[in-house]
């Protein structure tokens, strides 16, 4: 109608769909369908079990999981937390500080993260802890998290704190709101959607970081990943498939979640 | 009248812009003050000085006789309407309403009470538990006029509130911000680039360009009366005719006309500077037999407007004239090409500053 041809008719457009997706999910697929699989073989088909599902629970591993788990979903909701209010603050300060010297600059070092190799990042990381000398643990994974969960936590709340007008402030400071008000009133209850979406992202690239924790995370201490990489190391066992596919769930609901609250306030915006 | 507002040589800059050249003026207590400028003269500045929103590079401004310039926005009495109504999207109509109470710290059931009083005063009493964004545009103008009202300021800043609505609402609007006004007695200031909205509603009018205040006067003044070019051509639709002063004394003057004519005009205070000019109406202009008038004038081209024909004419000098004249079937138009004679109201003709 427009002019705009069809995608769908180029030559070899389904083909090299196909292809792609296939690379990209078959393999997930096949994780899921044999979390469900009776026999204790990775490649025979023994029926339709919850057995490994009930052996992450139950079994030899299970105290090693559970305690990987625990600090995994604990360091994920502090370090979420915490980078959740620093990215709030950064963005209220870059999108609503106006003209500053350096504003480039903060931006370029804000969002650093995403662009340096992780492996470096976990190499300094690990340097920098040493030389202080602060022994590795809980702590220091703690604090490699909120760090590099900063820029992810950033990203979507600037972009809602840009759609929301100055002047909703402005109207509350006219109205004899104190500075304070204003924040606590109007802009936070406004920007609330993108600092949900901002905390739930963080929290599953925490809860998802392998190579940093494994550098930072020091003897007996393991997170969900670390957990599963020293398992795998012995074998894949059915258990990690199943483990697996909890962290897959996990995972894809929070990003859902993070994706609809950001719909919901972009509608009340309008 | 008791000022209410004093603005001081306020001068405010940004960066190497001047948006506010040294302005002065004073509002009245009660008044409908209307600041009437083109975009980008100064007028919104000024009212967001006013309002807190600007620091002031220079000079100060005071509310009845204090000097609030260094007052931060929520320790001023005086509330704004948005030109987009800025109405809190997640508050209902009367939380919008009672927030300005609220921050005042009055008790919730007492704010509440004037919540729906001030829904009643803009006509949404039905409409408290509503969010703005179930409302219309003109619904959502009458919440931000509420909004403003309820904490009953001592001045109320509009930054051209009506903007946004469609035609047949603006003009109902205007004359509901008016009786609002006489209702209330506060103090407006209102924002506005439509000289037509300025002249209908104003007790007062500040005609501003490039930062400056060009006239103050009443819209009956600023319109019969204007005391420069800027004012003349802004206002409403003006023949400027070069003139040569005859003499000059206590603001009256006579002028001699291109084609001679000589005639006496009110004007300007001082002798005007470079080539002087008159500004005359073109409804205060008659055509009458060629010779008897005050000028002759050959026609051009007659434009139809329904009500009035324009009549477009050239002086022998070159200087364009346009007249009206009214459509009816008494009166004979002239025919394109032919000479007319036009004759000048007494008065009509008033002689400019620049």
């Amino acid at each position: 109608m427009t002019g705009r041809p069809d995608i769908r008719r180029y030559p070899g457009f389904a083909a090299m769909a196909a292809l792609c997706l296939a690379i990209l999910y078959v393999p997930l697929a096949v994780v899921i369908a044999y979390s469900f699989n009776d026999s204790t073989s990775l490649t025979n088909w023994g029926g339709v079990s919850l057995r490994w599902y009930a052996d992450l629970f139950t079994g030899v591993e299970a105290p090693r999981f559970r305690a990987a788990a625990w600090n995994s979903i604990t360091i994920a909701t502090l370090a979420a937390t915490a980078s959740t209010i620093i990215a709030a603050a950064a963005a209220v300060a870059m999108v609503r500080g106006g003209r500053f010297r350096g504003k480039g600059a903060t931006f370029a070092l804000i969002n650093l993260p995403l662009m340096v190799p992780e492996i470096v990042t976990a190499v300094a990381t690990l340097i920098f802890f040493s030389t202080i000398g602060l022994m590795t643990g809980y702590l220091t994974i703690l604090i490699a998290h909120i760090t590099f969960c900063i820029p992810f936590a950033y990203l979507p709340i600037a972009a809602r704190l840009e759609g929301i007008e100055e002047t909703f402030e402005q109207a509350a400071r006219d109205l004899y709101a104190t500075r304070a008000q204003a924040f606590r009133l109007i802009l936070l209850p406004l920007m609330m959607p993108g600092v949900i979406s901002g905390f739930l992202l963080a929290f599953i690239i925490s809860l998802d970081d392998f190579i940093i924790t494994n550098f930072v995370k020091g003897a007996g201490m393991e997170t969900l990943p670390t957990a599963i990489f020293g398992s795998v190391k012995q074998g894949i066992k059915p258990n990690i498939l199943a483990l697996s596919t909890v962290m897959l769930t996990v995972s894809i609901l929070f990003v859902t979640l993070s994706y609809f609250v950001n719909r919901l306030g972009q509608r009340s915006r309008a | 009248m008791d000022e209410v507002v004093a603005v001081r040589r306020v001068v405010k800059r940004f960066g190497a812009f001047t948006a506010l050249a040294g302005v002065s003026l004073t509002i009245g207590q009660k008044q409908f003050f209307t600041l009437l400028g083109p975009s980008g003269c100064g007028k919104t500045t000024l009212l967001r000085c006013i309002a807190g929103f600007e620091d002031l590079s220079e000079g100060t401004i005071l509310l009845e006789g204090r000097d609030i310039a260094g007052l931060a926005p929520n320790l001023r009495p005086v509330n704004t309407v948005f030109q987009h109504y800025a109405l809190f999207p997640h508050m209902t109509v009367a939380q919008n309403v009672a927030f300005g109470l609220k921050m005042q710290g009055m008790a919730p059931g007492p704010r509440l009470k004037r919540a729906g009083e001030m829904l009643e005063l803009v006509h949404l009493s039905g409409f408290a538990d509503r969010l703005p964004s179930q409302l219309s545009g003109g619904q959502q103008q009458r919440v931000a006029l509420a909004r403003a009202l309820a904490p009953s300021p001592r001045v109320l800043l509009l930054d051209e509130p009506l903007s946004a609505l469609d035609l047949k609402l603006r003009q109902a609007m205007r004359v509901e911000l008016k009786q609002l006004q006489e209702e209330t007695g506060i103090t407006f200031v209102f924002v506005t680039h439509d000289q037509e909205e300025a002249l209908t509603m104003s007790d007062r009018i500040a005609v501003m360009s490039a930062g400056e205040v060009r006239q103050i006067g009443s819209p009956r003044e600023i319109y019969e009366a204007p005391v420069n070019r800027f004012v003349a051509g802004f206002i409403g639709e003006t023949n400027l005719l070069p003139v040569r002063v005859a003499s000059f004394a206590g603001g009256m003057a006579r002028v001699v006309l291109p084609g001679g004519h000589q005639l006496t005009c009110p004007g300007a205070q001082t002798a005007p500077t470079g080539t002087p000019h008159v500004s005359i109406r073109p409804e205060r202009m008659t055509l009458v037999p060629p010779g008897s008038g005050d000028l002759d004038a050959s026609v051009e081209r007659l434009i139809y407007l329904g009500t009035d024909l324009q009549v477009l004419a050239r002086l022998a000098d070159g200087t364009a004239l346009h007249l009206r004249m009214q459509n009816s079937a008494r009166a004979t138009p002239p025919g394109a090409g032919s000479t007319i004679g036009v004759a000048i109201e007494e008065g009509a003709a008033r002689l400019l500053a620049d």
